[in-house]
């Protein structure tokens, strides 16, 4: 069994971060009922035996003494690191696996991506081989934080660079929190432009998540356990936003919408972390849904998302599942991949759920789903058989979908609109080692980017003929 | 004689499992000569007397491998070798060259020693067959690889490859691409390819088996029977009433008669649910002909037979894939089961029209009985044909993936482990030269 890291970068890298160790916690506690440290748990947490010395975890199949989470948490100011550390998690991390400052990027790429990724360029790449050698096999780095910060966006993408560098053979898939239009943070277009073009480089595969989505889903459900009709109960324990059950207690702002990015990563990782009859590794999710380098853009879709308590059609429930993961209410960005273009989707199933579930939905669900010529069957399935905590199965579609484009453009527009007039430019420009041409070539790439998937699109309504086949002499 | 069998990656693993599952209850239930005859070929008696499947593991993460080991050790009856695995921790993340470039020769080594060790234990070797998936990375393209390096320490013995080919709607999307690579790897070193396809599998399990919810054991408990039905023990023609020896052998020299042609598919009849055996009565006359239909229309279930197909009389025969169903044999091999077999009649496989005109119905067609009833049917029938019933699959598995490396989508992925846009050429060319055999066989 395989390891992961998790490097969390930010205020919101740290607090979904967060999250996501309450859960995995919570699922793995609920799963294991033996107490033993065993090969799921491996995968990102250590066993540690305090009373050794040498502070190396201990093998698999002991019993569980200490865990601690296999994650580095970065943030260049300290209010929410501290405050993890006083928090339910904090015998999870120790000091080793911390790295802050006190005055934060202030919003600026450039400060977190220059001044703070070279001042603590030594001491990251310290803390990540650190984190490294505590694993046998380490498979994946996880990278966890926002495009519209400073720190998560600008020293988050330059960890990324230096996990390149480092761990070349290591898998980098990031979750990249995207800023809604009316962010409070104004310069967060040009951060999150400066750091597409990071990710667009460095990065294997990326999941990008819109805060506006999360924002919709949260209400909805919300909405939804007011609202409930008679009858229709609506399960408050379900994982989704709730994080009861876990470590924590009170909730905070973000918590709901970051519970839903933290199972994301669990169900993501599922099928790495339990026995299912057709495993998914994390080294298959790149293989099969990055058809050309750039493109790795990956877009998620969860269900069940607002459960309903009622079993009582099991088969039109999990084939609802399966039509739910492909509707625009149940994607993590706002975007309609059903009138888009698919290249590639990946099924990550968890539960009791058997091929033939996955193939009558497959067939049921390809005729109203168009994908690129040359993948017209371009699905990737998984099958983990542990599912959710509270749940009796659960649905990850992962969208390689040129319905990213708009999202893209979007954030290109405020891009410029800001550009034109140069505004808070020099903030940027009076850091060392930041220069303009940083933004015009961040911009090209993004518009090289689009212009990528708006090809792809051009060939939608086409009929593409097969290529001709290699003739054989006879 | 004993056979070593050699599972890779998940597929294989899983369906090599549920393989040894039904040979060793088929042994059991049975008298004491065939009995003895099966397990010698399948397994070995450990010192404390436990039956040991002749069997090496491999995968390139450890997951399978412990499911198999412990279900198989449950089970009571039999169990693998303690020491007979070789797993690692990372799979190959569905990349034939991940598997054939980078762990096939980094564990070259200890996959020789451990499959060294079974042929060693066997007094005398019938083959070697390795089992696996084509769309994965481990057991396509480190299963490449090994049968490479068996073929090169056992160049004298016979290598039978078990494939399992994807869904059409894939599990893996580049499963075209691990399949060309695959196939026109192992068309130079193996000596038969003995092919499943899922989608057809998944199909008798709910068209004829009436499974409601299928699962990955349920088709390979279907591959299991049928491949168990073709291997055990049976009467040959000239093998004077005892049972053969070397089933390997005799399948590979009685099917694979060309090196043009070494594509195997099997079909079996009857299949049906176990609850509705004791209301069936079978003759060997009714199965017989359903079963030369299945060949003749290619259809690889008894339900939904074309009748309308027949075979034409020399003159008429044409030359193309889209011409007439009719699907011309190379070599056909029918393996009958059960009471009253030295009555059943097989005259109607025997006629020249059902095979190329280059190869007499004598040498085109083998028969093997065997009084002894197999799974639970009273009486049964497999045929495995060497014949164009995969020419369509084939094709769309290559015609699939060279649309796609006409857009060179993934193709990135290969490089990065060292197969080149030119490997990925020979191997399309070398499969359009099968496709182009199998279609002009007549
Ligand atoms: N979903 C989610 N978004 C958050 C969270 N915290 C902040 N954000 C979003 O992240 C962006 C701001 O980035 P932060 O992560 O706060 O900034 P930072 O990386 O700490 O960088 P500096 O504060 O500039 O040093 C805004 O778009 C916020 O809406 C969170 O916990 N969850
Ligand atoms: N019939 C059958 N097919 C299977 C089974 N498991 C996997 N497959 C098929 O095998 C293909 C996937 O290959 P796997 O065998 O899982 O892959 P692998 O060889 O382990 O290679 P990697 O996991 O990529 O390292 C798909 O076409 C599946 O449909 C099984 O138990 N039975
Ligand atoms: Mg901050
Ligand atoms: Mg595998």
């Amino acid at each position: 069994m395989t390891q992961s890291v998790v490097v969390q970068v930010g205020q919101c890298g740290n607090q979904v971060g967060c999250r996501f160790w309450d859960l995995a916690l919570r699922e793995h506690a609920h799963v294991n009922k033996k107490g033993l440290y065993d090969e799921a748990l491996s995968s990102f947490f250590q066993n540690v035996d305090s009373r050794r010395s040498d502070g190396r975890g201990c093998g698999v199949g002991g019993r569980i003494q200490h865990l601690k989470a296999r994650a580095v948490l970065v943030d260049m100011e300290e209010g929410v690191v501290n405050e993890i550390l006083q928090g339910p998690l904090r015998e999870v991390f120790d000091s080793t696996q911390l790295l802050t400052d006190v005055s934060g990027s202030g919003n600026n790429w450039a400060v977190g991506h220059m001044t703070y990724g070279s001042a603590y360029r030594e001491q990251i790449v310290d803390k990540l081989r650190k984190a490294a050698e505590h694993c046998d096999c380490l498979q994946c780095f996880f990278l966890i934080h926002s495009m519209g910060g400073g720190t998560g966006s600008g020293l988050g993408t330059r960890v990324l660079s230096l996990l390149e560098e480092e761990f070349p053979e290591v898998c980098r898939i990031v979750t990249s929190i995207y800023p809604s239009a009316e962010d409070d943070v104004i310069t967060s277009p040009y951060n999150s432009v400066l750091a597409m073009r990071e990710l667009t480089e460095h990065a294997d595969c990326v999941l990008p998540v819109e805060n506006q989505s999360l924002v919709e889903i949260v209400n909805k459900i919300k909405h939804m356990s007011h609202g409930a009709k008679p009858g229709a109960t609506i399960r408050r324990d379900s994982t989704v936003i709730s994080g009861q059950g876990g470590l924590s207690g009170a909730e905070k702002p973000f918590d709901a919408m970051n519970n839903i990015v933290a199972n994301l990563l669990l169900n993501m990782t599922s099928s790495a972390r339990f026995e299912g009859s057709l495993n998914m590794d994390l080294n298959e999710i790149a293989m099969n849904l990055v058809p050309f380098p750039r493109l790795h853009y990956l877009v998620p879709s969860l269900t069940p998302l607002y459960t309903l308590a009622d079993v009582n059609v099991p088969t039109r429930r999990l084939d609802q599942m399966f039509s739910d993961a492909f509707s625009k209410e149940h994607q993590l960005i706002r975007a309609d991949p059903k009138h888009s273009l698919y290249l590639a989707c990946a099924l990550m199933v968890r539960g009791n759920v058997q091929v033939s579930d996955l193939r009558r939905n497959i067939e049921r669900l390809k005729p109203s789903l168009p994908f690129v010529s040359w993948n017209q069957e371009g699905w990737k399935t998984g099958l983990c058989s542990v599912p959710p905590v509270g749940h009796s199965h659960s649905l990850l579609a992962l969208a390689n979908n040129t319905c990213v484009k708009p999202t893209f453009m979007e954030l290109r527009e405020r891009f410029t609109r800001l550009y034109r007039k140069k505004a808070h430019l020099h903030h940027y420009l009076n850091v060392e080692g930041m220069e303009q041409s940083f933004f015009s070539e961040a911009v090209t790439s993004l518009s090289s980017l689009i212009e990528e998937y708006h090809h792809l699109d051009a060939t939608k309504l086409k009929l593409m003929p097969d290529a001709p086949r290699l003739c054989i002499a006879t | 004689m004993s056979v070593v069998t050699v599972q890779l990656g998940q597929c294989g693993n899983q369906v090599g499992h549920q393989l040894f599952d039904v040979i060793c209850s088929d042994a059991h239930e049975a008298q004491r000569i065939y009995s003895c005859s099966s397990c010698e070929r399948f397994f070995y008696r450990s010192r404390q007397g436990e039956l040991v499947a002749r069997a090496v593991m491999i995968d390139m993460e450890a997951k399978v491998i412990n499911q198999s080991l412990t279900k198989a050790a449950k089970s009571g009856r039999w169990k693998y070798g303690d020491t007979s695995y070789f797993s690692q921790k990372q799979g190959s993340g569905n990349n034939w060259a991940n598997g054939y470039c980078v762990h096939g020769p980094r564990h070259r080594e200890v996959v020789e020693e451990l499959v060294r060790r079974e042929v060693e234990r066997c007094d005398r070797l019938a083959g070697l067959m390795a089992m696996m998936s084509v769309a994965g990375g481990t057991g396509s393209g480190v299963g490449t690889y090994v049968t490479q390096c068996l073929r090169d320490i056992y160049p004298k013995s016979f290598i039978l490859n078990h494939l399992t080919w994807p869904y059409g709607t894939g599990e893996v999307i580049v499963q075209n691409y691990n399949s060309v690579l695959t196939l026109a790897h192992l068309y130079q070193l193996s000596d038969a390819i003995l092919v499943h396809e899922n989608d057809t599998v998944h199909r008798i399990c709910s068209q004829l088996l009436n499974i409601k919810h299928i699962s990955f054991s349920d088709v390979n408990t279907v591959i299991a029977q049928q491949l168990g039905s073709v291997l055990q023990p049976a009467l040959t023609a000239d093998s004077h009433g005892v049972y053969s020896r070397n089933p390997l052998g005799e399948l590979v020299s009685a099917l694979a008669c060309h090196p043009e042609y070494k594509l195997l598919s099997v079909s079996s009849i009857p299949q049906m649910p176990s609850s509705s055996i004791a209301y069936s009565t079978f003759s060997w006359p009714g199965l017989l002909k359903h079963l030369r239909q299945m060949l003749i229309s290619n259809a690889k279930m008894e339900e939904g037979i074309d009748w309308q197909v027949r075979p034409l009389a020399g003159s008429e025969r044409t030359r193309s894939l889209t011409g007439p169903s009719f699907n011309t044999s190379l070599a056909n091999l029918l393996i009958l089961r059960g009471k009253d077999v030295y009555s059943a009649e097989t005259g109607s496989f025997e006629d020249p029209a059902l095979y190329t005109s280059w190869l007499s119905s004598g040498e085109a067609f083998t028969l093997w009985k065997s009084p002894v009833p197999f799974n639970k049917y009273e009486k049964s029938a497999t045929l495995v044909s060497n014949s164009q019933a995969l020419l369509k699959p084939l094709d769309n598995m290559v015609g699939k993936a060279w649309n796609m490396f006409a857009s060179r989508a993934y193709i990135h992925q290969y490089i990065k482990f060292g197969i080149s846009e030119e490997d990925f050429l020979d191997s399309f060319t070398s499969l359009e030269q099968v496709i182009s055999s199998y279609s002009q066989l007549c």
